[in-house]
Parts: C-alpha cells; sequence; structure tokens
C-alpha cells in the first residue's frame, strides 16, 4: 500500500517538476539578465559570474538613450492604468445595476451588445478604433488608451458584475421599496456594500489590463510624452545592438508591479472572474 | 457626436414605475455612450471604408496575404488544440489536495498575470541563434549547432505558438479545474467501488460532464487566439520577409503602411469565421440567464 502511494506521489512530481521549469525558465532568464553585466549575458550563463544591480541602478537615473523618459513612462502607465480602472468600474458597477436590479428595458440588449464587443478578438476591433481615435482627434492623448482600454475591459466587467448581483436576494430590493428608498438609496445603501468583493475584481482586472497593454498602446500613443512603460520597451529594439540587460531590467520592474497586485488580490480575482467563466 | 441619443423609455403603465425605469436609463446610460462611441461608429465606419472590392482584390494579390491565412489557419488548429490538451491534463494535475500542488498553482498562474513584453522578449532573446541560452546549452552539452529559431519561418511560427501556449494555458487550465472540482465527488466514489480504471473514470466520469465546458472554452479560445497580436508580434515582428504573420499582426502592418482599407479589408475577410462562434457565444450565455431566472 505504501509502494503504491510512494508510486502515485512520484507521478505527480513527473508532472510538477516539467510544469515549474516551463513556468519559471523565461522569467528566471529576465532576473538573469537584470542582475548580468552585457558580456556576463550574452555569454549564455546561467548564473552571472559577478552579479551586479548595476543595471537597475541605470534605469533608476535614466541613463541610458532607451530609457531617458523612464519614470514618466512608468507615471504614464501609472495614470492610465488606474483612471481605467475607475472609469470601468463606474460604468460597469451602473450599468449592472440597472440591468439586474432595477431590470431596465432594453437592459438585455445593452447586455449583448457588451458580450458582442467582450467576444470580438481585440486586435480587430483595433483597427476601426485607431480610425475612430483619429477622427475625434484623441490620437498620442492619454485618453485615447483610457477610452479604448474602458471599452474593452467594460463588458467583462459588466457581465461580471451582473451575474454576482444576480445572486443578492429580491427581497432586500422589495423591502428597500416597500420603505419608500430611492433607486439612489437602494444603489448606495444596498448594493454597493454587498457587491464590494466583485467590485475590488473589477477595479483589479481593469487596472491590470490598461497597465499589461502593448497593441492598443502603441498604435494609439507614440509621442514621447504620452507613451507608457510597455511601448518604450518596444522601442528597445529597434536598433541592432539593443542594451538587452538593461531592457530586461526595466522589464522585470514593469512586470513586478501587475504581479504583486494579482496576488495580493488573488483572493477577489479567482472567485470573481472566473465564477462567470465557468458557469457556461 | 451630437447626435447620440438616449432611447426614450415608451410610457410606463404606473406611474411609480417610471422612475426606477428613469434611474435604470440613467445608470446604463454612461455603457451605452461608451459603445455607440468606440464600439459602434468605428465597427461601421470601418466596415464602410472596406466596402471596395477593389482592397480585397489587391489584398488577395498580396503574397504576404496568402501565407498568413496559412499561418493563420495553423496557428489556430494547433495552437488551440495543444493548449487544451495540455489544460485538460494539468486540470486533473491541479485538482489534487497538497499543499504544495496549491503553491505550484500559485506559480502556475504568473505567465498570465504578467504583461505580455517582457517575458516573449526573455523568450526572443533565449532563441537567438548566437547568444541565446538554448542554442549555447545545446553546444556545451551535445556539441550541435542549434538550429535558427526564428529566421526560418515555420521554425518561428512553432515558436510563437509556445509563447501562445505559455502565456494562455494557466486560464484555461484554471478554468478546466474549476470544472473539474464542479463534479461530484460520489460519482468519482461510485465508480471506484465498481472497480474502474483511472482511463475509466475519465471517460465516464469526467468527461461527459466537461465536454460542454471544453467545447465551449475552445471556441471562445479560438476566437480570442485570432486576436493574438503579442505572441506573434514581440517575437518574429512578421520577420523574415514578412513570412510569419497571422491575421492580427497583418491587419496591425497594414495600418503602420498607412494602408487603411487593406487593415479593414484583412479583418472583413476573418468575419464569416468570427462572427458565428461570437453569436454562438452570446446565444450560450444569454441561454445561461435565461435558466438562472
Amino acid at each position: 500500500m505504501t509502494s503504491r502511494k510512494l508510486l502515485s506521489e512520484a507521478k505527480l512530481w513527473l508532472v510538477a517538476i516539467p510544469v515549474l521549469l516551463w513556468t519559471l525558465i523565461p522569467i528566471y532568464h529576465i532576473f538573469l539578465f537584470s542582475i548580468s553585466t552585457k558580456d556576463s549575458a550574452f555569454s549564455g550563463r546561467l548564473w552571472p559570474k559577478q552579479p551586479t544591480l548595476h543595471n537597475f541602478v541605470t534605469v533608476f537615473n535614466q541613463d541610458h538613450f532607451y530609457l531617458h523618459h523612464f519614470w514618466s513612462q512608468i507615471w504614464n502607465s501609472l495614470w492610465i492604468a488606474v483612471a481605467t480602472g475607475v472609469i470601468t468600474l463606474a460604468i460597469a458597477t451602473c450599468a449592472a445595476f440597472a440591468i439586474s436590479r432595477l431590470k431596465v428595458r432594453g437592459g438585455r440588449t445593452v447586455m449583448n451588445a457588451a458580450l458582442f464587443t467582450y467576444f470580438i478578438p481585440a486586435a480587430f476591433l483595433a483597427v476601426p478604433m485607431y480610425k475612430a481615435m483619429g477622427t475625434y482627434g484623441l490620437l498620442n492623448s492619454r485618453w485615447s488608451l483610457v477610452l479604448a482600454m474602458v471599452t474593452i475591459a467594460s463588458p467583462y466587467a459588466i457581465w461580471v458584475l451582473k451575474q454576482a448581483s444576480d445572486k443578492l436576494p429580491w427581497e432586500l430590493d422589495e423591502a428597500a421599496r416597500i420603505d419608500g428608498a430611492t433607486p439612489a438609496q437602494l444603489f448606495r445603501l444596498v448594493y454597493l456594500p454587498l457587491m464590494v468583493p466583485s467590485l475590488v475584481a473589477i477595479f483589479t482586472y481593469a487596472l491590470l489590463l490598461a497597465w499589461n497593454e502593448y497593441l492598443y498602446a502603441f498604435l494609439l500613443l507614440s509621442h514621447e510624452n504620452t507613451i507608457p512603460l510597455a511601448v518604450g520597451l518596444g522601442h528597445f529594439l529597434s536598433s541592432d545592438d539593443s542594451p538587452w540587460e538593461l531592457l530586461m531590467a526595466t522589464a522585470l520592474i514593469y512586470g513586478l508591479p501587475p504581479a504583486a497586485i494579482y496576488y495580493a488580490f488573488r483572493r477577489y480575482m479567482v472567485g470573481g472572474l472566473t465564477s462567470g467563466a465557468v458557469k457556461s | 457626436m451630437s447626435a447620440i441619443a438616449i432611447p426614450h423609455p415608451p410610457l410606463a403603465p404606473k406611474r411609480g414605475l417610471s422612475t426606477w425605469q428613469t434611474w435604470g436609463l440613467i445608470l446604463l446610460a454612461p455603457y451605452v455612450l461608451v459603445f455607440l462611441v468606440f464600439v459602434l461608429y468605428p465597427v461601421s465606419y470601418g466596415l464602410w471604408l472596406a466596402r471596395h472590392p477593389e482592397s480585397y482584390k489587391t489584398l488577395f494579390e498580396d503574397p504576404v496575404f496568402f501565407t498568413t491565412v496559412i499561418n493563420t489557419i495553423f496557428f489556430l488548429l494547433v495552437a488551440v488544440n495543444l493548449k487544451f490538451i495540455l489544460a485538460l491534463y494539468l486540470s486533473g494535475f491541479f485538482v489534487h489536495e497538497r499543499r504544495w500542488i496549491r503553491w505550484l498553482s500559485v506559480i502556475f498562474i504568473i505567465p498570465w498575470a504578467v504583461p505580455a513584453i517582457p517575458t516573449v522578449y526573455s523568450i526572443r532573446f533565449m532563441l537567438n541563434p548566437e547568444w541565446g541560452v538554448v542554442n549555447s546549452l545545446l553546444f556545451r552539452w551535445f556539441q550541435i549547432d542549434g538550429p535558427n529559431w526564428l529566421t526560418d519561418p515555420q521554425l518561428a511560427m512553432a515558436m510563437a505558438m509556445l509563447v501562445h501556449i505559455w502565456k494562455a494555458l494557466p486560464f484555461w487550465t484554471l478554468i478546466l479545474m474549476a470544472g473539474r472540482l464542479a463534479i461530484p465527488k460520489e460519482l468519482y466514489e461510485a465508480a471506484s467501488v465498481d472497480g474502474a480504471s483511472a482511463w475509466q473514470k475519465f471517460k465516464y466520469v469526467t468527461w461527459p460532464s466537461m465536454r460542454t465546458l471544453y467545447v465551449t472554452s475552445t471556441l471562445l479560445s479560438l476566437i480570442w487566439t485570432l486576436g493574438d497580436f503579442n505572441s506573434v508580434y514581440l517575437l518574429t515582428g512578421g520577420q523574415p520577409a514578412d513570412k510569419t504573420h497571422v491575421l492580427a499582426t497583418l491587419g496591425i502592418r497594414y495600418i503602420r503602411l498607412d494602408q487603411l482599407d487593406h487593415a479593414m479589408a484583412t479583418i472583413v475577410v476573418a468575419l464569416p469565421f468570427v462572427l458565428p462562434m461570437v453569436y454562438f457565444m452570446m446565444k450560450r450565455l444569454s441561454g445561461d440567464e435565461q435558466k438562472t431566472s
């Protein structure tokens, strides 16, 4: 019996080790480059001869041609991510409340329109969106990226919030209505407090989506004062002798916040975001 | 853009109801506005731009387009199916109740949680034929010269598929895992009592309860993989000689060349394939709604 148990345990490890390596190698490679000198990085070593933090110093001091706008790019990324999170949350919360609790006429049609947007591949929507942003005169303004990301994030946000809202007991609304509550009071005093976990999940979702976005960012923003860090990283490869060790140090700084935020809010994210997806 | 107006509600039969309906419309208005301004108008205008038959003629005559279509079909068929077979298998691994497996699942999510550009660039350098770690290890350990991973179009496409799978696998594993966890444990216990083998348990218990979820997820992933710009663009940039494009990157390439009607035509070509699936998915989710309410 114990040997059989050992065997099944060994089988699990036989899956676990390749999975671990597969997941971590590209990430370790970023870390490795960020603490290596250029020579060491290009020699294919698995651990630098002399690990150094010099790359990070160079990045923070903006001490390279590609890094002259590092801090302003981080600021842009942050600004765009927070604005997207706030606006998406506001729009989606109101829409989900109207559809789910107020049973507004046409709510179903709007939900379908939102789902349509959600299912269309983002890269396909990018082409007409680019043209439209040009027409609106928004190209090269950070707002263009914020509004594009709100457009992409809100359908899923509305859907998840609607699913969560549908689960709230209907008796609460009836009681509130009998007591003479206005819709605004119902929204503020009943709906919002009960929805907090889903609201946290949706805010985080929209925030990360905007921070991580590359395609829309590089299409809509090209002026050096408005580009976020993702686009800045993209510029690194415009020449042949790119400073890969600096690129990877910057990339590590760029990738850490979303990973940290994801793990900080994982409790909300997993419950809040997969519940909807699994239903079908 | 002043032409956009929120549709007025028809007069409600009861007066009390109409304040609630008015509030509903007010709260719905911001999203409706976003949809009209940033989805409906751009898409309609884009389709209007793509109305000329000449755009399609030049598009079909562009040799890059033909290669791109072949690439896209291969990318979808291979990457999506491989990803889902792996996800189905790994979801069975991750449902084991062990503390260390829970920790592993936390690590396993990283590729999905972090942005694409750092990790894809990292893989790109690993595959660099001269300085990348892959070829230098191949040489150090086996004394063989590794291939030019990213300058051979077929190999480069295969690598782009790997990048896509690396990034998207955790999410779908999570989804299928939730599907597995929803299967009542009693079914497995009963099967064990009847002396079912692991394969029989999968065939008669797991698969029948997961089939719908599996098919729906595969379809959804098919549509989204079609829009996967990052895995291809950040790895190869469509190079060498524009031989590693997929439809998503080709559309953007035409934008960069300032040929917007060709960019739109590229997308319109994919619509007969995309729209039925989108419609099916919408029906599926709306249908669910009817059942619950």
